[in-house]
């Protein structure tokens, strides 16, 4: 239990995929300049990492995987390199499946989430998300605990620079640096803010 | 001829993809501690969105619209796994470093921002150097962070020693700062302003402006 909980932290704040490691960097800057949008990026964001993760580590294990095909009866088969092929289109298939079923049963979410489902098949954090359970070999629960603890780190992150933006609009700064400059500095200082995590073991 | 050179140098400085178009900036920051890795990461990106733009060009009469961003993921996915079985047969360490990031030039937003906005329109051959040149001002800021962060990171160069470390005998005490994900975007959101300052006109609108209140009241005193 502890390993998960010390997982979860690690996915939120030391590994954040926003500020450690740059993912999803497109939309976080263009869609955090307000924070109700950014919060329903965000919601967006963690609901569909919390799908894809585990789901494309059942596939990987049942498929993919070096002699994972033994429940057919085929050894000696490695097809590990087209997990890259497999997670992106598994994520697109997925996205557009949410999409209708949210358009079907939850209509009230679906015009919430509105215009950012689409975007988030191209969102690095998702596809960054699964290869990194990829690449760490994480079993199925810790999968489920990463896609949550780094779907809402990614929310949290984008949440918090929408407020520092929202702030910053009115603040008069160096010409030149308006707009995007000063966004990158403001989100090194965010992230240098996180980085203070990294001493903490659970 | 002119034509093919401006689509090459137009991204470098003038359109650049990162400090204007704000594009691709999401897999690559994490890969720029180091000069080799980027500059791997960049060769790397340039092909791929070369190759794609080109492939996809030369189809784009023939892929329905409605489901183009499949085809044109699904071609992209593909020249990436090409790359990364290259880079793990031929430079197998760095391939290690660059871990998911390869990976993640799939969902790079130049790459399908290249093929979606010109690919679609243009032909192959056009395609192909508008690819090129994206990948060059790509490459071009990546460098140039790459550059700063190793060399004030670890006192190197590609590996080779520039400022003498104190641990070594020498005087250089290293920005350790340097080698975590904040001093990318620190060092960007330099570039962007001294870009800026260059060439005023990328200054975007800013949304409130201060007021000179002496002029509200009349303006003389």
């Amino acid at each position: 239990m502890n390993d998960y909980l010390s997982l979860f932290i690690k996915a939120v704040f030391v590994e954040n995929l926003a500020l450690a490691f740059f993912l999803g960097m497109c939309t976080f800057l263009a869609v955090s300049k307000k924070i109700s949008t950014a919060i329903g990026l965000g919601v967006a964001v963690m609901v569909v990492q919390v799908i894809t993760v585990p789901v494309n580590n059942i596939i990987y294990h049942t498929l993919l995987k070096e002699d994972a095909l033994a429940w057919l009866g085929i050894t000696g088969v490695d097809l590990s390199f087209l997990a890259l092929l497999s997670c992106i289109g598994m994520i697109a298939a997925l996205v557009q499946i949410l999409e209708m079923i949210l358009d079907k049963f939850f209509p009230a979410l679906f015009h919430a989430l509105g215009v950012f489902l689409p975007l988030i098949t191209v969102n690095c954090a998702i596809l960054g998300g699964s290869l990194f359970m990829i690449e760490r070999d994480y079993d199925f629960t810790q999968s489920v605990v990463y896609g949550v603890g780094s779907g809402f780190g990614w929310a949290l992150a984008i949440t918090v620079m929408a407020g520092v933006r929202e702030k910053l609009k009115y603040s008069d700064i160096p010409k030149g640096l308006e707009g995007l400059g000063i966004t990158f500095i403001s989100a090194g200082l965010m992230s240098l803010g996180f980085m203070a995590f990294s001493g903490i073991q659970l | 001829m002119s034509d093919t050179k401006k689509v090459l140098t137009d991204p470098l400085v003038n359109n650049n993809p990162i400090t204007l178009q704000v594009l691709g900036i999401c897999s690559a920051l994490a890969v720029t501690s180091q000069m080799s890795t980027s500059l791997i990461m960049a060769v790397a990106l340039t092909a791929v969105t070369a190759c794609s733009s080109a492939a996809i060009s030369s189809i784009r009469n023939h892929i329905p619209s409605s489901i183009r961003i499949i085809v044109q993921m699904t071609i992209i996915a593909s020249l990436v796994i090409i790359v990364d079985q290259v880079l793990k047969a031929f430079v197998y360490d760095i391939s290690k470093q660059l871990s998911v990031f390869v990976g993640l030039i799939i969902t790079n937003c130049i790459v399908m921002g290249r093929a979606e906005a010109y690919a679609m329109k243009n032909p192959p051959m056009a395609s192909f150097m508008d690819g090129i040149g994206n990948g060059l001002g790509y490459s071009l800021i990546l460098v140039i962070v790459a550059f700063f962060r190793e060399l004030f990171g670890s006192g190197t160069l590609l590996g080779i020693e520039i400022f003498p470390l104190i641990k070594n005998g020498g005087w250089y005490e290293p920005n350790g700062m340097m080698l975590l994900p904040p001093s990318a975007f620190f060092i960007i959101g330099v570039i962007i302003w001294v870009f800026r300052q260059w060439k005023p006109d990328q200054n975007e609108a800013a949304d409130f402006k201060i007021m000179d209140i002496s002029h509200g009241e009349g303006g003389h005193h």
